[in-house]
């Protein structure tokens, strides 16, 4: 019997102290299910990549970049100018920023049509709800960091909604804001949040909903919950074991499905990467916070939709302030959506789910709200 | 008919004791006011006018020009023994508002801050001079200010507001018919208008601009000495003018008895300079005076082509960095640089009044030098941009590849277990 190699030794020295092979086990036999609706399988794990886009380009942004309202604009400016691919850098993490809620959003859709949030499955949908809207304040406190005159007064709207949300909203806003008006404080309180606080609950979040993904396995359509892989601890605690009538509509996550995976990562890594170059992020002029606001100042696209409903209330609904009730119900949106595995009992009674009609519903709302708020005249 | 006439006639004698009895109704306040009014027509106007005038807002009233007494309701108002003394000669105008003009105590009262020399200074003036001759054609206080209806200087309503007052002189002085006994040319104006400073104050409202007063002076109004149009010229254009007192034609021009500014620039009728005034060209100034191959005449075409050759550097530089920004690279740091250039390009013609050919250069090859760096940060641009694009498609060639080896990959690994 040879000496074993150096790999040999290692896994062995790691197995004997840390069980790698249960790992190793869970992770072979994953099985991905192959139907006409696999192609949403994928946006999780674009999502994950672009996440993977923005801490690498942020963490190079860092190298560079300075959080004061003196000195913030021009370390971009020299980022985009001087610093070797730095342009480059700071191009792709802006689109990736865009592309990362994008794809988040689809993702959060098709798992809401697909109803993959059905039991045993509510957990994973809560924490990838929660996900979702860190990376939306991860859009919301980036978009201050270059401190032109768009980010800045974008901010000064967003943190004056935030301040009209009931009750809170006030201390909330004067939080974010580190003061009365947007200053140097908003933007070391964004930095910070940016670069640490969010990233600390995004890590935690992440890694809960990946085992959970990783545990349970990909959910199937409803229409295969006859054939529901049995959950580990039905099968003497091992991986999902999965039934054999679907064993031939199922493709192994590695290699099969991990190859896929990175021929989608790369196509859209190149899609970043011409974006890039042929639209660069723009540095816009530095903010100067004694110019009234200008005209046609709006949030990211991705908020556009929030902004479009404020204006949508009129100042008074009855007794209550109109952008009162517009907040109060958007938070009543966004807990419904959260809960939507414990409300919708249709579902778990394998029933027409009316949920569906009211996603369709809230879907079509978005894309109209966001469509007239893009198309309104800029006064 | 007859009873008609009669009628009115009546109505006439009525009318006229009717008057004076609201007048002595009215005796509390000003009566001087209240019975013009009522006459109606110019009178009314004249009151009406008055109200808004400076003098009324700082509460005169008719009796400090014109004496008499207010209050008194009936005719014995006017009375010469009460100091009336009505209209006001137009030659007496003058002396009548620098009574109170030129007393400093006085005016301190109003405003401490408002010169008192108006009436000293009309008397050294043309028009004052004229005046103390019996004249009672030419300007007087009211001319230019007006009357019963008074504005300050700084009420854009003012004939004498900065952008009024070039009209206002060319009242009288753009009149052939009233200023043909004077026999002085009537199309200054005219000349003004189409100036580059008229265009600068009467088109576009630029009140740094000058008007007539800027250089005749306004109480003190009097044709420039051809001695002091540099003086005058000065007032804005600092550098030039001291450039030009050191320069050999100062002396040259004092020699000559010649109007130094005037004599390339003209009066009136001053336009904007361009390039071509300077040289040996057709439109070159220079060649008034200097003849061909003479000192001046090689002096002039140095200049000309310091200036050319730095024209020629920054236009390159420009097409360059625009180049550059237009295809989306952020050249800030070569539009600076250029702009430093196109500065270095006004201290040269500006370095024209020295007229040494050898400061000219030296400015010219200084703005030279940063142009060549402006367009050097447009090239860098312009390369930079052609690079990414290059590298751009050497890497989506490379994901390409890597893209056709993984899907290789997958059907080599799928073929191999079809169950997967």
């Amino acid at each position: 019997m040879g000496k074993p190699s150096f790999r040999e030794g290692l896994r062995s020295f790691l197995n004997a102290r840390y069980s790698l092979e249960s790992f190793s086990k869970l992770f072979k036999e994953k099985q991905v299910p192959v139907h006409r609706h696999s192609l949403w399988y994928y946006l999780g794990g674009t999502t994950l990549f672009f996440i993977i886009v923005q801490i690498a380009t942020g963490i190079l942004l860092l190298f560079y970049y300075r959080p004061t309202s003196e000195g913030a604009f021009e370390s971009v400016k020299f980022i985009m100018t001087k610093v070797e691919f730095g342009w480059l850098i700071r191009s792709v993490h802006a689109w990736s920023a865009n592309c990362v809620i994008f794809s988040a959003f689809v993702h959060l859709l098709s798992a809401f049509f697909l109803r993959a949030y059905r039991k045993p499955r509510e957990l994973t949908w809560v924490t990838g709800c929660f996900l979702f809207f860190l990376l939306l304040g991860f859009g919301f406190t980036g978009y201050l960091l270059p401190w032109n005159t768009l980010s800045y007064f974008a901010t000064k709207v967003g943190t004056e909604i935030t301040a009209k949300v009931p009750g809170v909203g006030p201390l909330l806003s004067r939080i974010l804001r580190g003061g009365d008006d947007v200053g140097d404080a908003t933007l070391a309180r964004f930095f910070s949040i940016h670069v640490a606080m969010l990233p600390l609950l995004l890590f935690f979040l992440m890694g809960i909903h990946l085992l959970m993904v990783q545990i349970q396995g990909m959910s199937w359509p409803p229409s295969f919950d006859s054939g529901e892989p049995r959950r580990s601890s039905e099968s003497g605690g091992g991986p999902p074991s999965v039934p054999e009538e679907k064993k031939n509509r199922s493709i192994p996550f590695f290699p099969n499905f991990f190859l896929r995976d990175l021929v989608v990562w790369l196509t859209i890594f190149g899609i970043i990467l011409s974006l890039s170059v042929y639209f660069p992020a723009e540095l816009g002029q530095k903010a100067d916070p004694y110019q009234p606001t200008p005209a046609g100042i709006r949030p990211e696209w991705y908020f556009l939709f929030l902004f479009q409903t404020l204006k949508f209330f009129p100042g008074h609904v009855g007794p209550f302030e109109g952008d009162l009730l517009a907040i109060v119900l958007i938070n009543l949106a966004g807990l419904g959506l959260i809960l939507t595995p414990f409300l919708d009992i249709w579902t778990k009674r394998g029933r027409f789910s009316p949920f569906l009609i009211l996603g369709l519903l809230g879907l079509l709302y978005v894309i109209a709200a966001t469509t007239m708020a893009l198309l309104a005249p800029v006064h | 008919m007859q009873s008609g006439k009669r009628i009115t006639t009546h109505l006439l004698l009525l009318a006229i004791p009717c008057l004076f009895l609201f007048c002595s109704l009215a005796s509390a306040n000003d009566t001087c006011q209240e019975c013009h009014q009522a006459l109606g027509g110019d009178s009314e106007k004249l009151v009406e006018n008055f109200a808004h005038d400076v003098h009324a807002l700082r509460g005169l009233s008719c009796v400090d020009c014109h004496g008499g007494d207010p209050k008194d309701s009936e005719m014995t108002a006017m009375d010469p023994a009460k100091g009336f003394h009505g209209h006001v000669v137009r030659n007496q105008i003058p002396p009548l508002c620098g009574s109170c003009h030129s007393d400093a105590s006085y005016m301190r009262r109003f405003n401490p801050n408002i010169p008192t020399d108006q009436y000293t200074k009309y008397l050294v003036s043309q028009h004052g001079k004229l005046n103390a001759q019996g004249d009672q054609k030419v300007a007087v206080c009211t001319s230019c200010h007006g009357v019963h209806g008074i504005r300050s200087k700084t009420d854009p309503l003012s004939p004498v507001f900065l952008t009024n007052a070039p009209k206002t002189c060319s009242q009288c002085h753009a009149n052939a018919a009233y200023m043909k006994e004077y026999q002085i040319p009537t199309n200054q104006f005219e000349e003004y208008h189409q100036s580059v400073h008229g265009q600068a104050l009467l088109e576009r409202g630029d009140r740094a601009a000058p008007a007539c007063h800027s250089c005749h002076g306004s109480h003190d109004a009097s044709r420039p000495k051809s001695i002091a149009i540099g003086n005058i010229c000065a007032q804005c254009h600092a550098l030039s003018r001291d450039l030009f007192v050191h320069s050999p034609h100062k002396a040259a021009h004092d020699r000559m008895g010649l109007p130094e500014c005037e004599v390339c620039h003209g009066n009136h009728f001053i336009q904007k300079t361009t390039d071509a005034m300077l040289g040996t060209g057709n439109e070159a100034v220079c060649m008034q005076c200097h003849k061909a191959e003479s000192k001046g005449f090689q002096i002039a075409h140095a200049m000309k082509n310091s200036i050319e050759e730095l024209k020629t550097s920054l236009s390159d530089a420009e097409t360059v960095v625009l180049k550059a920004e237009h295809i989306g690279m952020n050249v800030d740091e070569a539009k600076y640089d250029l702009s430093q250039a196109k500065n270095t390009l006004t201290q040269a013609r500006a370095y024209v009044h020295s007229f040494s050919d050898q400061e000219v250069q030296s400015i010219a090859e200084k703005g030279k030098a940063i142009a060549k760096k402006a367009n050097g940060g447009g090239e860098k641009a312009i390369e930079a941009f052609q690079f990414r694009r290059k590298g751009f498609w050497i890497s989506a060639l490379i994901i390409a590849l890597l893209v056709l080896g993984l899907l290789l990959k997958i059907r080599d690994i799928e073929k191999k277990d079809p169950d997967a």
